[in-house]
């Protein structure tokens, strides 16, 4: 499954931004996991896929926004070198759920990596999360919830700009998010974004 | 390659030899000392000792590699050593939406040329590339940005940050264009001695630090570093060095001061970024290697030898 496209890729990204991983509240494994971080850059995806162990990575597939990678050379990058899972983020036809390509990749046993403020911000504290992460989280209850974040991507390669600027990051992967059976979406879209927070303090050592 | 191989002088062979046998020595021993029964303490000790004697494995098969397959792998190798240093520096350091532009030419333009400039061997502009050209250039890029928040701090710190990263740095493999007597080859030769001394004076100043170690020269700013430390392992540095003299053009005791302008500078090399990484308010310069911080960490001493060693050494013997 690794081709040399995404070998190459993540030479380059570590080249870039080091994206050095930090197990903070759990390890790597196999178990199936749905990985949810801040998003400050087109780095992003990158740096969490390459931090992965490799023997994880074939079957950990970013989610993508067919908007932006759904064409040209950034579609080779996101569908054949990391296997993405293409969103459309447009909701043209009312009738069809975008979640949908996502349940099918879960139902296949693959691991998502996701986004769930849905775009970049500019910030180091990632804004408000939408409901994406609730309803798979409701349906898909065997699958661990954990929290990433991602430091220094927002000066690496902000938004409003495609010129890099080479700088040390690393991706702190926290503990699994409970599941709570009396909490309502809001509260537990709070909770998970305060879990991705309470990283962005984590100490940076080993 | 069999051209190039025949450059290579009959010192790098015997020295790669005796580097081997005492490398293969060491192995042993801490093989046969892990297996032997200790407390906690002492197995603590002994792993990092076989750490230590690993790396060292690493860093002479790098230099086998580097110096025979000849003076570009070099200049790549000690380019990316560069390269992520940098990276470190400009991590630490806060910047503004102005400064990304003059920052990525520093990484993928200035960075690259000053290495190519090495490999053409063209001494005139790459001794002013980035004093006169970077270092003017620069800060002009930045100022049509029209952002004059921290100007002057912003602009020292990213020249600082090349000065030292980048500058200082090349001048070690720049070492391999210097015309020595004895021709082509020398250079490298010469190089290898000064990774060689800096390196011993690290580890030297931390075992005499550990045994002797009592008083502090800059507490603030280096907690490790002791006067005993320092005297003891620049001394024994000093005499490895001077040891060494059968493959640089000096003699042996031209070799010891050689080796104590090394040990000397290296020691404020260490001393000087630490400051300036407690400064920027950081412990470590960085993660990259587990357990031994970042980049510049582990060549700090090498910043401040290498352009010293390489001048002392052209003024008195090119």
């Amino acid at each position: 499954m690794m081709r040399p496209s995404s070998t190459l890729l993540v030479g380059v990204v570590k080249l870039l931004v080091g994206a050095y991983a930090r197990w903070i509240g759990t390890t790597p494994g196999t178990r199936q996991r749905i990985y949810f971080a801040n998003h400050t850059s087109h780095i992003d995806t990158l740096a969490i896929w390459s931090a992965l162990p490799r023997s994880l990575r074939s079957r950990t597939r970013p989610v993508a926004a067919r908007d932006y990678w759904g064409s040209g050379l950034r579609r080779y990058i996101a569908t054949r070198a990391l296997g993405a899972v293409l969103i459309d983020r447009s909701h043209q036809d009312p009738s069809v759920d975008p979640l949908d390509p996502l349940r099918e990749a879960l139902r296949q046993g693959d691991s998502l990596i996701i986004f769930p403020e849905g775009t970049r911000g500019t910030h180091a504290i990632p804004a408000r999360f939408r409901t994406g992460l609730y309803k798979l989280a409701g349906e898909f209850l065997s699958v661990e919830l954990i929290p990433v974040y991602l430091d220094n991507l927002h000066r690496a390669l902000p938004k409003g700009t495609n010129l890099p600027v080479p700088m040390v990051c690393t991706v702190r992967f926290g503990a699994p998010l409970k599941r709570l059976d009396s909490e309502v979406r809001d509260e537990f879209l709070e909770r998970a974004r305060n879990a991705v927070i309470a990283l962005s303090d984590a100490s940076p050592g080993t | 390659m069999i051209e190039h191989l025949e450059q290579v002088p009959h010192q790098f062979y015997w020295l790669f030899g005796s580097l081997l046998l005492l490398l293969t020595v060491s192995s042993l021993v801490g093989a046969w000392l892990r297996g032997r029964p200790a407390d906690e303490k002492k197995v603590a000790s002994r792993a990092n000792l076989v750490a230590r004697i690993n790396s060292w494995w690493a860093m002479v098969a790098i230099l086998a590699v580097a110096f025979l397959a000849g003076s570009t792998v070099t200049l790549v190798l000690f380019a990316l050593a560069s390269f992520f240093a940098l990276r470190e520096f400009v991590t630490l350091t806060p910047s503004r939406p102005g400064d990304r532009l003059p920052l990525s030419l520093s990484f993928f333009v200035v960075l690259p040329l000053q290495f190519v400039l090495i490999g053409l061997e063209r001494y005139g502009l790459f001794v002013v590339f980035i004093p006169v050209w970077a270092f003017l250039l620069l800060p002009s890029i930045a100022a049509m940005r029209s952002d004059v928040e921290d100007f002057l701090s912003r602009s020292a710190k990213q020249q600082w940050g090349l000065m030292v990263t980048v500058y200082a740095l090349s001048h070690a493999p720049a070492l391999l264009m210097l015309p020595l007597p004895g021709g082509p080859g020398r250079g490298a030769l010469l190089l290898f001695y000064l990774l060689l001394v800096v390196q011993m004076s690290d580890v030297m100043q931390y075992v005499f630090g550990k045994l002797l170690g009592k008083t502090k020269i800059a507490p603030v700013v280096s907690p490790s570093k002791t006067v005993e430390g320092f005297v003891g392992g620049g001394i024994a540095a000093v005499l490895i060095g001077a040891a060494m003299w059968w493959i640089t053009p000096f003699t042996p005791l031209q070799s010891a001061a050689m080796s104590a302008v090394i040990v000397i500078m290296g020691f404020f090399g260490g001393l000087t970024l630490s400051a300036v990484k407690r400064s920027l308010g950081a412990k470590d310069w960085g993660v990259m290697i587990e357990g031994h911080g970042g980049m510049l960490d582990r060549t700090d001493s090498i910043c401040f030898a290498a352009p010293v060693f390489f001048h002392v050494v052209r003024f008195f013997f090119t």
